[in-house]
């Protein structure tokens, strides 16, 4: 029946295809990123008033809770791209997942630095072996681990399917991060920000919030078009496409 | 109110703003090291792409000059043989 589905997947699956596709959407996903990042922190830093308890330290959830969600989400795009890469040994998709690693082991990164530093005045210590932390930390460690593997072959294809396999068992943990604070009595605090139901939070928190966890949903669209593209032109350095644009950029 | 005293109240303000309320030690920090992060992240793949970019010529170039090589070689030394 929809016949063009396929074939139009199959299209923006070949490299030159989605190469020149990722290029024209990168500017615009770094713009919206930018300029709703911007619009969050005027919103988080300047508008929100002061936490009735936390006081103003409670202004790092603007990016620790962003990047914290970032870190799970990517992982979510990896564990699937490589299950897709396994499956279907599509190119394209063990290079969204091998270079999406880097990303998300960014934001986690991000993510247990600035829990840390909000963690020192709140609780008194900047860390604790608490499930919540704890198995945001093995996260990163997955993140490193496909990261390392997929460098430690000689041929990275196959570099690439080890990486990818070590992802898909690694999804175990995004559920275990994200339950964490449910399933065990934690010193991290629970779920602020509820999409199916009332969020505990007032509005002039919450928007800038909103708005930064939408940001950076647009900032990776920007990091991975721009990772994917690099990554292609390596790849298929011996085609002719990429000796194009190496010929064209040699002028600049 | 004279432009002076809008200045000071206007650093003033930027003061207090940069205190967080006391917690500046821990505000500040985190949101370098966010934006840190993410510049790295940025820039890393284009550093990447000169290189790669900038070795495919090296390597297109030496072909090149294999073959040129090759070329004069068989036209110079023929007519001598």
């Amino acid at each position: 029946m929809a016949n063009w589905i396929p074939l139009w997947l199959h299209k923006l699956g070949s490299p030159p295809t989605f190469y020149r596709f990722a290029g024209m959407l990168r500017p615009w996903a770094m713009a919206l990123a930018l300029l709703l990042g911007a619009v969050a922190l005027y919103g988080g830093l300047v508008l929100a008033p002061a936490d009735y308890q936390q006081g103003d330290a409670y202004r790092i959830i603007f990016i620790h809770v962003p990047s914290a969600e970032m870190s799970m989400f990517v992982y979510a795009v990896m564990g699937v791209a490589s299950f897709i890469a396994l499956v279907w040994r599509i190119k394209l998709a063990e290079v969204v997942a091998m270079e999406s690693a880097p990303i998300g082991a960014a934001f986690t990164f991000i993510t247990l630095v600035t829990g840390s530093l909000w963690g020192k005045p709140m609780w008194g210590t900047w860390w604790t072996w608490d499930a919540r932390l704890t198995s945001e930390l093995v996260l990163l460690f997955l993140f490193l681990g496909v990261i390392g593997l997929f460098h430690a072959f000689e041929d990275r294809r196959q570099g690439a399917r080890a990486a990818a396999f070590l992802a898909i068992i690694g999804i175990i943990n995004v559920p275990i991060v994200h339950f964490s604070v449910n399933w065990w009595n934690t010193l991290h605090q629970g779920s602020t920000v509820n999409i199916f139901g009332k969020s505990k939070m007032s509005w002039d928190m919450l928007w800038p919030l909103l708005t930064m966890m939408l940001a950076t949903k647009f900032y990776y669209a920007a990091s991975l078009f721009n990772r994917v593209r690099t990554d292609l032109l390596a790849l298929e350095g011996g085609k002719d496409w990429v000796r194009k644009i190496a010929e064209d950029e040699a002028d600049r | 109110m004279s432009a002076l005293q809008t200045f000071f109240t206007v650093s003033g303000d930027a003061a207090a703003f940069l205190k967080m309320g006391g917690y500046a030690a821990y505000v500040w920090p985190a949101y370098a090291v966010f934006f840190i992060v993410l510049i790295a992240d940025t820039v890393a793949p284009r550093v990447r792409r000169r290189r790669v970019l900038r070795e495919l010529r090296a390597r297109l170039a030496r072909q090149q000059a294999r073959q040129d090589r090759a070329g004069s070689n068989s036209t110079s030394t023929s007519p001598s043989l």
